[in-house]
């Protein structure tokens, strides 16, 4: 039977750059998967492409491709990527200028367009799916519009040849999902075998999260040689078994515990895990280890794709502005405790406008609440305080930093490290988009 | 004992919705975990964090359930105000919860 396999080499846009062309190297792959693309990513990009018309993609996509290019040339390995984000064409053109450098010849590079969908969410009466308000009623503050696109473009121009193929928004498991429908010649309602495709799609698109990354807790879960921590291989065959596994040698560990946490990663309901190409079904998933590091995926099933694509909207929201500073030593905390006070009056005192407003001791109770942090009488023997609030304009945001900067002179004592910030706010909401209004396009360049 | 002492836990965000994978080390202990880690626990424990409806799926077949857990992330990722924008911490706070021991 026929077997590929297929290499993640980046879980998110920052990630590190050396465990994919270790899988280049050494990984016996035919496919390089980078996926780049958070929910957020495209509206900042959104924003670069507006002020920049060649800019808008990632801002790793040089460094990456200077990286593998060449080596995935010379072995015949394909790359899929989403690191187009808001302008896959001027991605594709930085490839081509880089492959060119490197003096490589014979590459064609694949652009996917058509998940922008401003306009067409503008002109419809669609509707915003969390608060029910019409899209039009924010039209003003809309940044981004992009619907999650399927695997069909990406196929298309595997068939077509394409040595990288570049996308914005497509769905995560989609960039694995298209080069196991291409290479066995999936049907594109065989909704089995796509259901199959997206578990391994999932399970690879967060790279090192499956190979034992943001898993380890000491004397409980250890994971060696996370420095070194190799990213994941599937190695996938025509009737949609799998194995999950790694370069021999690389950090890290496959086992089956660290892909139950990745196959739970960021989903809801696991026998409806939705995707625009099929609604896979992932609780009746099995994991077998079949050996070091190979754990064996079995069991995803899935049924007939919904008739919407998902949109992310991207929509100014407020501005939140923030200070920080630090007590040490004895009676740090009760420092920390007045210098709230004092910040949270003077917020009053002079008029700032917030919406919303948070006073955090760091070390103490930041992250969840009073309740949960309850202390054992013991202080710590430092403390950050940290005030941040939301407000309708970056003049009143950054008043807020500036309470917090003067305990210098005007707080309790020994008070250190003040840092400040402001900063304008593009959230993210959804919208649900009947499939056919999103005209998704392929255009190619060669080098 | 702990939870922690019997399972692992990971937390994802999506929008403004929460989820918590929670998975016995051993299969065996899953309906244990079942029966002390309801949904209702889970709401009373993230009280002052999550502020809708919390959904429990349980996946038998690999001894892990899944809790989903609506307005937990203050308006989600981009514009919460929490140090945690993301939520990540809130395995390690769920794995702390105090469940009976095993049967002896």
């Amino acid at each position: 039977m026929k077997t590929i396999r297929i290499g993640s080499g980046a879980g998110y846009s920052g990630d590190r750059i050396e465990p994919a062309v270790e899988l280049a190297e050494k990984g016996e792959i035919q496919y390089l998967v980078f996926e780049c693309l958070a929910e957020r990513t495209i509206a900042i990009a959104q924003g670069a492409k507006l002020k920049d018309p060649s800019k808008g993609y990632d801002p790793l996509l040089a460094d990456r491709m200077r990286a593998v290019l060449g080596l995935c040339h010379a072995k015949g390995i394909r790359i899929i990527t989403n690191m187009g984000a808001a302008n896959p064409a001027a991605a594709a053109a930085r490839t081509r200028e880089i492959a060119q450098s490197l003096g490589l010849h014979g590459l064609k590079i694949a652009a996917v367009t058509g998940d922008d969908v401003l306009a067409e969410l503008k002109s419809g009466g669609h509707r915003i799916e969390e608060t029910g308000a019409p899209v039009s009623s924010m039209a003003d503050k809309l940044v981004s519009a992009n619907a999650y696109l399927g695997a069909a473009q990406i196929v298309e121009a595997l068939k077509a040849g394409a040595d990288v193929v570049i996308t914005g928004r497509v769905a995560d498991p989609a960039l694995f999902l298209a080069p196991q429908i291409a290479e066995f010649g999936w049907a594109m309602d065989d909704w089995d075998r796509l259901g199959k495709g997206t578990v391994v799609g999932h399970l690879l698109e967060c790279a090192g999260q499956v190979t034992g990354g943001y898993f380890a807790d000491p004397g409980v879960k250890d994971v060696a040689a996370l420095a070194r921590l190799g990213f994941p291989i599937a190695e996938v065959s025509e009737d949609g078994g799998a194995v999950i596994t790694k370069v021999a040698g690389s950090g890290g560990a496959v086992t089956a515990a660290t892909c139950k946490e990745q196959l739970l990663y960021e989903i809801h309901d696991p026998s409806t895990y939705l995707t625009p190409d099929v609604i896979a079904d992932f609780s009746r998933v099995t994991f077998i280890q079949e050996g070091p590091d190979r754990v064996r995926v079995a069991g995803a099933t899935g049924r007939a794709r919904p008739e919407t694509l998902k949109v992310s909207v991207g929509y100014l929201d407020s501005y939140i502005g923030e200070g920080q500073m630090s007590y040490a030593g004895p009676g740090a905390l009760a420092r920390g405790r007045l210098a709230l006070e004092i910040v949270r009056e003077r917020l009053a005192l002079t008029g700032v406008k917030a919406t919303e407003l948070r006073f955090d001791l760091i070390g103490v109770n930041s992250i969840h609440g009073e309740a949960l942090s309850t202390a054992d009488g013991r202080e710590p023997y430092e403390v950050r305080v940290r005030v941040v609030g939301r407000t309708d304009s970056l003049k009143e945001a950054v008043r807020i930093g500036n309470e917090v900067e003067t305990l210098y002179t005007n707080g309790p004592a020994s008070g250190g490290g003040a840092t400040k910030s402001a900063k304008d706010v593009v959230a993210m909401l959804s919208a649900l988009l009947p499939r056919g209004l999103a005209k998704p396009a392929i255009a190619y360049v060669e080098a | 004992m702990k939870l922690r002492d019997i399972a692992h836990s990971r937390t994802g965000d999506k929008g403004d919705i929460s989820n918590i994978s929670v998975i016995a080390y051993d299969e065996a202990d899953f309906p244990l975990i079942e029966a002390a880690v309801t949904p209702e626990r889970v709401k009373e424990l993230f009280r002052e964090v999550v502020h809708g409806e919390v959904v429990r799926y349980a996946l038998p077949g690999i001894g892990a359930l899944n809790f989903v857990m609506q307005k937990a992330l203050g308006g989600g990722v981009t514009r919460s105000l929490a140090l945690d924008a993301h939520g990540k911490c809130l395995a390690s706070a769920l794995l702390d919860l105090e469940i009976p021991d095993r049967a002896s």
